[in-house]
């Protein structure tokens, strides 16, 4: 195998986990519902414990997606988490207190009380979205930083990748490209949470409930990623040639979808997923819409992530030094270690398949009101 | 204080926190597995309803530790980006084990223990409750293996062109993935874990008896505790043993300060405290001979010879040959004419093994705080035989059926609780501080391995996770006082 297609495969697998990781957030748009005034407390446990039973997914989704960058492609580890470190920060703080809020907040010995663990999980709902989104924002706009290796020999300041600015990453917020996908995504995951809880819940009140909030979604979600997109395609890109050198380029991201019609088809197969998901959910009787709603997503961020990576495209690229910006090239682990790690990953399969056996068996039986009024083992 | 000192005291107070959660999953696992699997054994909803105890107990501790987990993983990035870019190809490998073969397997079979009794049979609830202890510690294997190379950096190359150190081969790989400090650190860390586990359930089964409530509920536990508790003593003390052999061998500062051995010399004595001292006994334990030449901290400064002839460089030494690699790899990165840089290449890889002392000030730098480390060795040591002796007598109370004599036992067993949770501290004190100042043992000092922050930055992160978890210990010792105070009929509530 050679290097150029192991790190091609790894940026690859870093694609498929994060459209994963989008699709799993349907935990975070669900709880937002904990914040739905027409629900009563029993219907609010439901919800708590339909995303109660997935959460573990989504946070090691999170935690696996950091770890293969890690793993992968250490060069953006390293500089993005420690450059951009109080959007990373902020992020970990939400979903610290995610982890913690299932197992405690019905628990009266808390010390915050029901309300201050639900406003932790609406909190997380809405900031990991819009965090995560901005973030891959940022992967079009770019950076503040600089990348010197040499840097290591310097005694008096080793520290290879620096940050631009003392902001370390809030700067993103005021880059309104990239907020606009952060919105997006709070949107879709909002979708995607209404239509989950309308899969795995028996209720006809909730039903209705999110069923509204589908619609209600749908227009700010679509002004979002369709503001983005536009702004995306007709602006300039950061190109990456044969040997190595950055340059911008306008149309960049446009010419990668044209010049990768697979990725172009993986998009619009994924968005009228996602479309189709919607629809299901807002107009029709189905409780279905989840499914080509989640593949969609899944789908519609692999290509995302193709086009930042791809087609000789800087995908973490330095607004501050277009040469620091980072390519799957020049980021990556040695050839031998993505190779190692290529071994591992044919696991890959086997994981995803025990993941539906037991999603399977766990959610046969829909959660009832019966059902969380009379179980000892719930949140 | 700079960046430097709250990135590290950020780090060690999210993983001392960490293992504050880590060793009662570990053991409590074991523990709920054998207790269900005796459940399906003989067919008595006796050991379901044990079983759903403790399992109840496990979720309440379970979720902290993800919450610190994910922090420890993360702060790599944040706190310490020159390291993360250094050993990122190192780590590759395992870190991509640990999520693909133990994370998934943990998170998801979590869900169906917790949640699935009345969901899936009982072979599936039975096999998914063995499953998420077994990803726990297929988890840890994967995570000492990367803490073991830092200690003892085997199968790595030192590459200029991308500088960093990397993997080259599958014997590289293999070398890695047996790295003797990483399995003894594995099955140290692993049967510590069933100690604190074991005498957890040790100690709460003895406070039913001391209060008369649920006695066969409690002397069934404990004898099921005092077991997976004593397995794991034997296991740690062997263990142990090979952990103090390789820190002779690979960290013999470490053992030095372990040791507050400022001289050191062949059939060294073993402080038991100062002034108390076991002739030959240190040489034994680090040697596993009488006579061997064990190194102090004076010795290894200075430069010494040991048993084998080998003559090991004085810290000044290796200072100045760091320093010569550094400026080695500064030419060899800038410089454009051929024959400098292939002599930049050579002189690099004439000195590259002592690269990381080029980064130290001073000689006096590579000296942990002796007097933090000396003490907590002994505690651990101390602390941890005492609970194997109240293990040991609490196996003997419930065969001979003494424990309604023997009301001094189950206090001690109680006392043991919090006393197992500062054993399990001491013992990482003793590993990580005894490093000091390596993140990774000769090649980076903690100096070099930060990130491009301001002191003020990690200051503040450092007191925001402080106060969230020391809020979230809080909580859970009250839910987990609560959830013993009201017994096993709390699993209905």
């Amino acid at each position: 195998m050679s290097y150029i297609f192991l790190q091609n495969y790894w940026w690859f697998l870093i694609a498929l986990l994060g459209g994963l990781l989008v699709f799993l957030m349907f935990v975070q748009g669900a709880n937002l519902q904990l914040g739905n005034r027409t629900f009563s407390d029993l219907q609010k446990r439901m919800v708590l414990n339909s995303t109660g039973r997935k959460w573990e997914l989504t946070f090691t989704t999170l935690v696996t997606f950091g770890g293969a960058f890690f793993a992968s492609f250490p060069l953006f580890y390293s500089t993005s988490f420690g450059g951009a470190y109080w959007v990373w920060v902020l992020l970990l703080l939400s979903f610290v207190f995610q982890a913690v809020a299932y197992e405690f907040q019905n628990k009266k010995e808390n010390l915050i009380g029901v309300k201050g663990f639900r406003t932790a999980l609406m909190v997380n709902g809405f900031l990991a979205p819009f965090l995560v989104g901005t973030a891959v924002g940022t992967f079009f706009t770019g950076s503040d930083f600089t990348v010197n290796k040499v840097a290591i020999a310097d005694p008096a300041s080793p520290v290879i990748s620096t940050w631009g600015n003392s902001w370390h990453g809030l700067e993103a917020l005021g880059q309104f490209h990239a907020v606009l996908l952060g919105c997006a995504l709070v949107f879709l995951t909002c979708i995607l949470g209404a239509l989950y809880i309308l899969n795995n819940i028996d209720d006809t009140q909730i039903h209705s409930q999110v069923r509204r909030t589908v619609k209600l979604c749908i227009v700010p979600f679509l002004a979002f990623f369709l503001c983005w997109l536009v702004i995306l395609l007709v602006g300039v890109g950061y190109a990456v040639d044969e040997a190595g050198v950055v340059s911008l380029e306008k149309y960049k991201y446009l010419h990668n979808f044209l010049q990768m019609p697979a990725v172009l088809i993986l998009f619009l197969v994924g968005v009228v997923l996602v479309l189709w998901g919607i629809f299901q959910g807002a107009f029709t009787q189905s409780r279905g819409g989840i499914w080509p709603a989640g593949i969609g997503t899944v789908l519609v961020v692999m290509a995302v992530f193709f086009i930042a990576g791809y087609n000789g495209t800087a995908y973490y690229p330095s607004c501050t030094d277009l040469q620091s910006s980072l390519t799957i090239r020049n980021s990556s682990s040695s050839q031998f270690t993505l190779q190692v790690m290529f071994w591992v990953s044919l696991l890959i399969p086997f994981v995803l398949a025990y993941i539906v056996y037991a999603w399977h068996q766990m959610d046969k039986k829909k959660i009832t009101p019966d059902e969380i009024s009379g179980t000892p083992h719930k949140y | 204080m700079d960046v430097i000192f709250w990135s590290r005291i950020q780090f060690a107070m999210t993983a001392a926190y960490h293992w504050l959660f880590v060793p009662l999953t570990l053991g409590l696992a074991l523990v709920m597995a054998i207790m269900e699997t005796l459940y399906l054994i003989k067919k008595d909803d006796f050991w379901k309803k044990t079983a759903q105890f403790w399992m109840k107990l496990f979720a309440i501790n379970f979720a902290v530790g993800i919450a610190t987990g994910i922090i420890l993983e993360f702060e790599f990035g944040t706190n310490w980006s020159n390291y993360s870019w250094f050993v990122g190809d190192m780590f590759g490998a395992p870190l991509a084990i640990e999520g693909i073969l133990a994370f998934f397997m943990e998170a998801t079979f979590f869900a169906v223990m917790f949640f699935g009794w009345d969901k899936v049979g009982k072979r599936f609830h039975l096999v998914s409750t063995w499953l998420t202890g077994i990803g726990a510690t297929i988890s840890a294997y994967w995570i000492l293996v990367a803490n073991g190379w830092m200690q003892n950096p085997v199968g790595t190359t030192f590459n200029p062109e991308t500088v960093r150190s990397e993997m080259a081969s599958a014997s590289a790989f293999w070398e890695v993935i047996t790295n003797p400090v990483a399995v003894s650190k594995f099955f140290h860390a692993i049967t510590s874990g069933w100690v604190t586990g074991g005498i957890f359930v040790v100690g709460v089964s003895a406070w039913y008896l001391l209060r008369n409530r649920h006695s066969e509920f409690a002397k069934k536990s404990m004898l099921i505790g005092a077991i997976v508790g004593l397995v794991g003593s034997g296991a740690v003390m062997l263990s142990g043993d090979s952990s103090g052999v390789h820190a002779a061998e690979f960290q013999p500062m470490k053992l030095a300060a372990a040791e507050g051995l400022q001289d050191g010399g062949n059939g060294a004595a073993f402080t038991i405290v100062p002034g108390i001292k076991v002739p030959k006994m240190l040489s034994i334990l680090a040697t596993h001979n009488p006579d061997g030449f064990v190194p102090g901290i004076n010795d290894i400064l200075n430069g010494y010879t040991d048993d084998e002839g080998n003559v090991v460089p004085s810290v000044a030494e290796k200072m100045a040959m760091g320093r010569e690699a550094l400026v080695a790899l500064s030419i060899y990165r800038t410089t454009d004419d051929p024959s400098e840089k292939a002599e930049a290449r050579y002189a690099l890889e004439e000195n590259v093994q002592y690269m990381g002392y080029g980064h130290l000030e001073k000689a006096e730098d590579v000296v942990p705080p002796v007097g933090v480390v000396f003490w907590s060795f002994r505690l651990m040591i101390g602390l941890g035989m005492l609970i194997a002796l109240v293990l040991l007598l609490a196996l003997i109370a419930v065969w001979k059926d003494k424990l309604g004599a023997w009301k001094w036992l189950l206090w001690a067993a109680v006392i043991c609780i919090p006393l197992a949770y500062i054993t399990g501290q001491c013992g990482w004190i003793v590993a990580e501080v005894g490093r000091q100042p390596w993140t990774i043992q000769g090649l980076l000092p903690v100096n070099v391995a930060i990130s491009s922050l301001s002191a003020g930055a990690v200051k503040t992160t450092f007191f925001i996770f402080l106060a969230i978890f020391t809020l979230f210990l809080a909580i859970e010792i009250r839910i987990m006082v609560s959830a013993i105070k009201k017994g096993p009929e709390t699993i209905k509530e």
